[in-house]
């Protein structure tokens, strides 16, 4: 079992990171021949970036729309950057203080992260116009989420894993040595979960992370009168004349 | 008309529930092969249409970012799906932003996504049918472009990206709309879009003199094709003869007129809107854009100002310079656009809207106004989407909402705001944008144009306003055509300018 998942969690690891950046390049390549920032905008690039901060960090666009849906959502996703943070203490050895300090922490968001997960489940299952623009992908999703939280959370709650052999199995593997993994139903659940996580972060909708940085209404400087802005493809047009 | 009946206000603004298929056939005339064919689409729907427009989609996901991005980052998180006046006014889940989007979403991951080709039920992919494209000629003509979704999205998609596009292909295969398309014909063959040749224009213009003349007994000059002229003004064609556009047209040259600037129209280039952006063809949009580089290169004005018309300030303030080189900031190598902006005076922004240029000249005080003129009217402002949201004003964010509310405060003594979650970038669309203003599609105009008569049913209730000025010439024809059918007075739709025609003071020019 433990070479099996080893071999996933490197097969997983690359499509993950090819995949990923694969997509961005594409994001990064295409251009944007007009200028179209949802206005009013930032008229500088400080301006832009304090715009995407409060955008990726507060979800402020989501704000203005549903509070509902930014309380849940936000809940999810901070709660699920904090325990990806606790989750560091895996793969670094000695672990930083500031890592150390956050466990405590972590443990309660892996709590608010599935309180937020189930509050959007039944968002989506129970308000009529989510219910009808959700596909099955989306409900699966989120049911991966859950599998994530729900078995990280009984390892610490219900049936303790060795955390220690985990540690090793992972250090082992930034090392391409195999190292011996506990034989704990729970765990294999937890890191199959997170392989096909890592698998479809590049061909799902989680492209919405990335996405967002490359998203013109939102990364634009409102200048079309101050400087001219022209794509390649479109400046070919004046030369043909 | 008789027969159309709006939806009933909602007591306090609930999201309606949803009513599947509610304005399934209830889309645009198709457009005939002559309107086709006159501007190079293929005139009618070609017989390898589902290659064709998968290969379309191709080309424009590999020239687009917003598109690419757009269609992989939703997350169907519904922020959107009450947003949009059309869904709120018919309550057909396909006019939720998301589910329009999800209309194209379903093809790009069918055809462009690995997911969508292996397990396609699974991630909502289906395969381009005609049914699929008769539900895109429906759907994708009732979204107005006017990006209020784009606000509360949390990755910004921008749905008018995406009807854009939707546009483009339909159009790419023989299968576009009627109106606009008609439309664009017009402003190549004649030069604007209600089809004015260019002897009618200078005579109604004549007419127009003698009629400010009766009025004020001042010599109010509309001047056309003058070179040399400083300011070229670009305004859309309904100022010249429909109401009430006309009133505002008079308070341009008004304005012009007691500042003493030199100013001059083109019967070359009448017309400031510019389809091409509803259609989401780049090329069309550059084609209409480059006849006001030409206007102002063989007239030699140092400044172009535009009218009141909502997407074409879209296009002016934000593509102007990208399609023509009307504006500063070029390559000193971008020998296109340095023939024109070294000719224009760049102490001024290029392009002007008449409201930047208007305010300027109340701010140097070239400008005196009789409020009292304005004493009759109690005035709410409507913010046209195009403006709110694809443009500025005054150079600093949110100068498109302030400077035309500043205006109207120094004309005038009774302003009240609408609900502040239907103003400024929040602002409902009136109903008619994005190429919807025809009467094939009055039903969707009707009922999309709900939320604004809802509120402002309000301030005439609570503040008995009886005047609601915006800066959109569609945004104008539309009120005047649907306000009646909710119980208004189509006369409580004016201009801005309208507002300061009333209250200048000419005779002391300054």
């Amino acid at each position: 079992m433990n070479a099996l998942l080893a071999i996933l969690f490197y097969l997983a690891t690359l499509l993950f990171v090819v995949g990923l950046f694969h997509r961005i390049r594409t994001y990064a390549v295409t251009p944007a021949p007009l200028k179209i920032p949802t206005t009013p905008a930032p008229t500088t690039t400080g301006g832009v970036v304090l715009r995407m901060t409060r955008e990726v960090v507060l979800f402020e666009s989501l704000f203005k729309a549903n509070l509902w849906t930014w309380g849940l959502g936000w809940l999810f996703h901070a709660s699920m950057a904090l325990v990806v943070l606790r989750h560091l203490r895996y793969f670094i050895e000695p672990v930083w203080a500031w890592v150390v300090f956050i466990q405590p922490f972590g443990i309660y968001a892996g709590i608010a992260m599935l309180l937020g997960l189930c509050g959007l489940w039944a968002r989506r299952l129970f308000v009529e116009r989510i219910r009808y623009i959700s596909t099955p992908s989306d409900h699966l999703m989120l049911l991966l989420f859950i599998a994530i939280a729900v078995s990280g959370l009984m390892m610490k709650f219900v049936a303790h894993t060795d955390v220690i052999a985990v540690k090793i199995f992972f250090q082992g593997l930034m090392h391409f040595s195999i190292q011996p993994l506990p034989a704990d139903t729970i765990l294999v659940l937890h890191l199959f979960s997170v392989v096909i996580l890592l698998v479809i972060f590049p061909y799902s909708k989680l492209l919405h992370a990335p996405g967002v940085f490359f998203s013109p209404t939102r990364n634009q400087v409102d200048n079309p009168r101050e400087k001219r802005h022209i794509s390649a493809w479109a400046a070919k047009m004046e030369s043909e004349k | 008309m008789a027969d159309i009946t709006p939806p009933a206000y909602r007591s306090f603004p609930i999201i309606p529930k949803l009513i599947p298929g509610a304005m399934e056939g209830k889309g645009p005339f198709v457009a005939s092969d002559k309107i086709n064919e006159a501007i190079g689409f293929p005139g009618h729907l070609v017989d390898d249409w589902h290659d064709k427009a998968i290969a379309k989609m191709g080309d424009l996901l590999s020239k687009y970012r917003s598109l690419k991005v757009y269609m992989d980052a939703c997350v169907h998180c519904g922020a959107c799906s009450d947003k949009c006046h059309y869904f709120i006014g018919t309550q057909d889940p396909k006019n939720m932003p998301v589910a329009r989007q999800d209309l194209m979403r379903s093809i790009y991951r069918r055809y462009f996504t690995l997911p969508g080709k292996l397990f396609p039920k699974l991630v909502g992919a289906r395969d381009l049918t005609r049914e699929v494209l008769d539900e895109w000629h429906n759907y994708f003509h009732q979204c107005s472009e006017c990006r209020r979704c784009s606000v509360f999205c949390p990755y910004g998609i921008d749905t008018a990206e995406v009807t854009m596009a939707a546009r483009e292909i339909l159009d790419s295969v023989g299968y576009g709309q009627k109106y606009s398309i008609e439309i664009i014909g017009k402003v190549h063959r004649i030069g604007n879009n209600l089809g004015l040749p260019a002897p009618a224009l200078i005579d109604t213009l004549e007419g127009l003199e003698e009629d400010v003349k009766e009025a004020t007994g001042i010599d109010v000059r509309f001047p056309i094709d003058v070179k040399g002229a400083e300011v070229l003004l670009i305004t859309p064609s309904a100022d010249f003869f429909a109401e009430p556009h006309i009133d505002s047209l008079i308070g341009y040259a008004k304005v012009f007129h007691a500042t003493g600037t030199s100013w001059t129209l083109s019967s070359m280039s009448s017309e400031a809107g510019n389809f091409g952006m509803f259609i989401g063809n780049y090329d069309q949009l550059r084609k209409i854009a480059l006849r006001i580089r030409e206007a102002a290169l063989e007239l030699g004005v140092k400044r172009i100002v535009v009218g009141e018309c909502g997407h074409a300030w879209r296009v002016a303030y934000s593509f102007w310079n990208t399609l023509s080189g009307v504006g500063d900031g070029a390559d000193p190598n971008d020998r296109f656009a340095q023939m024109l902006q070294k000719q224009l005076d760049h102490r001024y922004r290029q392009p002007t809207h008449i409201c930047e240029f208007t305010w300027d000249m109340i701010q140097d005080e070239r400008l005196e106004f009789d409020k009292s003129a304005n004493d009759n009217l109690i005035i709410t402002f409507h913010d046209s989407c195009n403006v709110a949201r694809g443009s500025s004003m005054g150079g600093y964010p949110g100068g498109q909402f302030d400077i035309p509310r500043n205006i109207i405060r120094a004309v005038a003594n009774n302003y009240v705001d609408m609900d502040p979650s239907t103003t400024h970038e929040r602002t409902f669309c009136c109903g008619g944008g994005g190429g919807l203003l025809t009467d094939d599609l009055i039903d969707v105009r009707v009922k999309g144009a709900l939320p604004r008569m809802e509120v402002l049913q309000q301030v005439t209730d609570m503040h008995k306003v009886n005047f609601m000025a915006c800066i959109c010439a569609i945004c104008k024809a539309q009120f005047t055509k649907i306000m009646p059918i909710y119980g208004f007075d189509r006369r409580m739709v004016g201009g801005v300018h309208q507002l300061v025609s009333n209250a200048i003071v000419l005779g002391k020019n300054k």
